[in-house]
């Protein structure tokens, strides 16, 4: 195969991976971009592997990486959990990363790669291989951090290092000296030792960038690392001089970017004060500022006879899920009571709001997951002005999402950001564990309002109890 | 020492109403407290005695000998001074009293070194004190009850049918006054099927009243240059008469009309005069639920059910007797309430907290000393209106958000992507630019095509984003073994051995990552 025929094939890539994407702006549509996508992906590869630089001697590593590294993949596909898909999502985004600090090393020691390149393009692609490499680096020991908070394997809490602002700018200074020293390298040998050096540094950096964000700030972070190995991907494009990797990388760096500012913008948090770690640490007051303003009311009660009993004269009811679903594992419970409800002529509908869950859409994937139709699964500013036209809002899991303060209270740490307004429906119901405060650490004076009623308990078992007593 | 509640019959005629019903006995006594009840007691509510013995209440026969073994009595209606004779020295006292309208009973009372609660005189502004807010509880079940005599009388449906026989219109109801009795009763009329209109001087309860089914009708008159739409000035002369026009009008209209206006320490406004009864079609009904306070409707006749001009006006003063079982409940809940606030140890034994705003509003007597009235609450200063707490511009779907950035932080931006340029222009080579073009082109492709993915789908687009950005797999397959021809000293087992474990750690994302893409998108099902 002809380099023309290659590159003919790279674009090929480039438009089924457009159109990949752009599927997925609905659900009927998403399949066939799955299906471009892999139609890209086989195209490019195959391209490569049959193309002028990839010779026969290669082609049983290729083979044998490609099934080792495949049947995991598939295996992992196969049995992962739905609701451990932020786990899957972020370990991936570890192997990007990782790969791509492998493909800049190797691009480093290949003297090849840097073969009739004049002066300036030899920097040029010094600075590529170097960046390629840190972006590379931070993602992979990024994702993994995030990998094991999301899992569980590591404490959900930030860690917040005395000083850390100061040591992430000492990194960065590291970062920039063995950079110029990378530069100015007489053999690869000492300019191995400095790129050695800063990617020990991006490692630890990329730790002790997740390290200092909370569980709830996960879905930015996972969307930011998204973004990460796409930019990651682009890099090694540069550097190999590949524009189908540039393009994609570009694609997927901008498409996790929009996705952290969505993220972002649905906590009303800036993307900097998110990264720099620690919920309102980095910006607003910190939790609990506001320690003496218990909220005025009281906590009243409710048991799953009598939440049955409300949602049997209900005519209209909105479901708030949040993080405590998936923990619960709650949601197959939850689709059985909207069945039970849609026959029995109830309007059912779900309000997600953006950040519910460890990552973006994680609400709709186990929904989903469970059977639900998605076309009762609504997006917050599609059912939030229904609320006052409802008669009973569940909340599964979820606090500070459904927080009145952030409206009402100027000067809580979640003032301005947006919510969902359970409380104007009818009865609000909320399913909680305890009474234990969200993850801002901040007072819910929903849980006082006069038409709202707790029902304490795990939300699987409580949900089961709740349909048992509607069949009766 | 565990208290013991009586629970006395009611002596007035036409009460049928008892103070706690079986159902609450049992949770009373869960609090600890022994539950005595005098036989008979709950008859007229249909409960009976047995139904309180199953329980655990103890039945004595005979008011005296139950107010004398009564720690605490439990009462609906004010009790008579006959009653009050009967009662234990230093004994706690829980019923309706209205201190203002009986101070001899307050006199006697404290000569009996009492304590006394009443229920009515509950600081009805704290929200914890709704759930045992009695006047509220009864009103509903007076306002629901008032649509029923009013079906009673009235001769036709409700709602609107077509039926073979031929087409019957829905009723129209008006109901004047759209507090908790007024509401009630619109949700009930609104129920049968019934087309209600509603009013009320306040005009923020007309979203209650929206909520409910009725439809707000305003009084057509707005007071100029008075700051806040008219009603500042209460009842300017202008304003009454736009409202007895309106009233005249609806009379002309409705078929049924329920008046519920009061004001507090007055008799009831007139509403509905002579002739806005005479203008009424014949077999109208008026259910004037102020009649105990003189009536809104001149014609009102207290107690009674009276024809006038062919109207028929219910001036019944019992509604709640007639609901006595329902009526019944809700207060012996409301009492319950008060109890549990009362005996917060759960150990039967009642602390009557003076420092609590609630139980110091509701104390009229205490230990033989009157402290009615309660000083006024100080209410915390309700939470000044968050000064529209910047609403985040909605999210808006489709290309960016929907606010434009400001001018400066445009300027900012395209400042420094000048700049950059022209660094980039300055110092690259040519063949790095073409790159440079097509990374910045994909940048604006990415950011067009990731804004129309509806946010249902942002799982599955990071997971295929990811397995799309496992293209670095081509990075890898280039060097893992190049055409060898000018190679010199070139690390062959090296780069060899990172590239093989680069193509697996990409084919783990890259099969793993559409493949469970295609399990998500498969199960996004209508």
């Amino acid at each position: 195969m002809s380099s023309s025929l290659v590159s003919v094939a790279y674009i090929g890539a480039i438009i089924l991976f457009i159109l990949s994407l752009g599927g997925l702006s609905n659900p009927e549509s998403s399949r066939r971009g799955n299906l471009y996508g892999m139609v890209g992906m086989l195209l490019a590869v195959l391209a490569t592997v049959f193309g002028p630089r990839v010779t026969m001697d290669g082609l049983p590593w290729i083979l044998g990486a490609l099934l080792v590294g495949g049947s995991v993949g598939l295996y992992a596909a196969r049995k992962v959990q739905m609701t451990q898909m932020p786990e899957l999502v972020a370990l991936m985004h570890s192997m990007v990363g990782l790969a791509a600090c492998l493909v800049g090393f190797a691009n480093y020691i290949d003297p090849m790669a840097a073969l009739n390149l004049s002066s300036a393009e030899k920097a040029i692609h010094e600075i590529e291989v170097y960046l390629g490499i840190l972006i590379g680096a931070v993602t992979f020991s990024g994702s993994l951090i995030a990998f094991g908070k999301l899992s569980g394997k590591i404490g959900g809490k930030p860690l917040l290092l005395p000083g850390r602002h100061w040591l992430n700018l000492l990194g960065l200074l590291i970062v920039i000296v063995s950079g110029y020293q990378f530069l100015h390298a007489e053999t690869i040998h000492t300019g191995m030792i400095a790129l050695a050096v800063m990617t020990v540094i991006a490692l630890l950096f990329g730790i002790h960038m997740v390290m200092a964000i909370g569980g709830a700030d996960m879905p930015v972070v996972v969307s930011m690392l998204n973004s990460y190995s796409g930019w990651a991907a682009a890099a090694t494009g540069f550097m190999l001089n590949n524009d189908l990797l540039i393009v994609t990388g570009a694609l997927v760096g901008s498409s996790g970017a929009i996705l952290s500012y969505i993220m972002c913008r649905a906590m009303n948090r800036n993307f900097i004060s998110v990264i720099a770690g620690g919920f309102g640490t980095g910006g607003g007051s910190p939790a609990k500022s506001g320690g003496d303003a218990q909220p005025e009311g009281e906590v009243i009660p409710i048991s799953a006879t009598e939440t049955a009993e409300l949602l049997d004269s209900a005519k209209s009811v909105i479901i708030v899920p949040g993080y405590g679903m998936a923990v619960a594992q709650a949601q197959h419970a939850v689709n059985e009571l909207t069945q039970l409800l849609r026959e029995k002529g109830v309007i059912v509908r779900f309000g997600i709001h953006p950040v519910a869950g460890r990552m973006p859409g994680h609400m709709n994937v186990l929904l989903a997951e469970a059977k639900v139709p998605y076309d009762i699964v609504m997006e917050m500013d599609e059912v939030n002005a229904d609320f006052p036209d409802t008669d009973v809002a569940i909340v599964i899991g979820a606090n500070d999402i459904v927080n009145p303060a952030a409206q009402e209270v100027p000067g809580s740490p979640i003032a301005g950001m947006p919510v969902l307004e359970v409380w104007k429906a009818r009865t609000s119901i909320v399913m909680k564990r305890s009474m234990a405060s969200g993850y801002a650490g901040v007072e819910n004076p929903l849980f006082y309002k006069e038409n709202n009623r707790m029902l304490f308990g795990d939300a699987k078992k409580v949900i089961e109890e709740v349909i048992k007593s509607l069949q009766h | 020492m565990v208290m013991l509640i009586g629970i006395p019959r009611e002596t007035i005629s036409g009460e049928k109403r008892v103070a706690t019903v079986p159902e609450i006995v049992e949770k009373l006594v869960k609090l600890g407290f022994k539950v005595a009840v005098e036989s008979g007691a709950g008859e007229a509510a249909n409960f009976s005695d047995d139904a309180y013995r199953a329980v655990g209440a103890e039945i004595i026969a005979g008011a005296s000998q139950l107010w004398a073994a009564s720690d605490i009595v439990f009462k609906v209606a004010v009790p008579t001074s006959a009653e009050v004779n009967m009662m234990r020295e230093g004994g706690t006292l829980i019923s309706f009293v209205w201190p203002a309208q009986n101070p001899e009973l307050m006199q006697q009372l404290a000569a009996k070194k009492a304590t006394v609660l009443a229920i009515d005189c509950l600081p009805r502004q704290l929200s914890r004190a709704q759930k045992m807010d009695a006047l509220t509880s009864q009103a509903s079940v007076a306002g629901y009850r008032a649509v029923i005599e009013a079906a009673n009388v009235f001769g036709r449906y409700f709602n609107g049918q077509i039926t073979a026989a031929g087409k019957v219109p829905p009723a129209k109801v008006f109901i004047a006054g759209a507090g908790v009795a007024g509401l009630a009763a619109i949700g009930t009329a609104a129920g049968l099927g019934a087309i209600v209109r509603a009013n009320d001087t306040r005009a923020e309860v007309a979203d209650q009243v929206k909520s409910l089914g009725g439809e707000f009708v305003k009084v057509n008159y707005e007071e100029e240059g008075s700051g806040g739409g008219g009603y500042a000035k209460v009842m300017s002369e202008g304003f009454l008469q736009a409202q007895r026009d309106m009233y005249a009008q609806q009379a002309r209209e409705a078929d049924i009309i329920i008046t519920t206006a009061l004001i507090p320490g007055k008799p009831a406004p007139r509403l509905i005069t002579a002739e806005m009864v005479q203008s009424m079609k014949p077999g109208s009904v008026i259910v004037d639920m102020a009649a105990e306070r003189g009536g809104n409707c001149e014609l009102t006749e207290p107690g009674k059910a009276v024809v006038k001009h062919g109207v028929t006006i219910v001036g019944y003063t019992d509604l709640n007797s007639r609901l006595a079982r329902q009526s019944s409940t809700l207060y012996g809940t409301n009492l319950f309430r008060l109890a549990e606030e009362l005996c917060k140890t759960k150990d039967g034994n009642i602390n009557v907290n003076m420092e609590d705003d609630a139980i110091r509003g509701l104390t009229v007597v205490k230990n033989g000393e009157v402290t009615w009235p309660a000083p006024a609450l100080k209410m915390p200063a309700p939470a000044a209106k968050p000064a529209v707490a910047a609403k985040a511009p909605a999210a808006a779907h489709g290309h960016g958000s929907a606010a434009p950035m400001s001018a400066r932080s445009l300027a900012l931006v395209f400042g420094l992507g000048a700049l950059l340029f022209l660094l980039i222009g300055a110092y690259a080579p040519a063949a790095f630019l073409g790159h440079f073009t097509v990374f910045v082109l994909a940048c604006f492709v990415g950011y067009m095509v990731v804004w129309n993915v509806t946010p249902a789908l942002h799982t599955p687009l990071m997971s295929v984003t990811n397995a799309i950005s496992s293209i670095i797999v081509i990075g890898a397959l280039v060097q893992i073994s190049p055409s060898s021809l000018f190679a010199f000293d070139r690390p062959d087992g090296w780069i060899r051995g990172l590239a093989v474990v680069a193509i697996a750690l990409t084919a783990v994302n890259m099969f793993g990552g559409f493949a469970v893409t295609r399990r998500m998108l498969s199960m996004f099902r209508k």
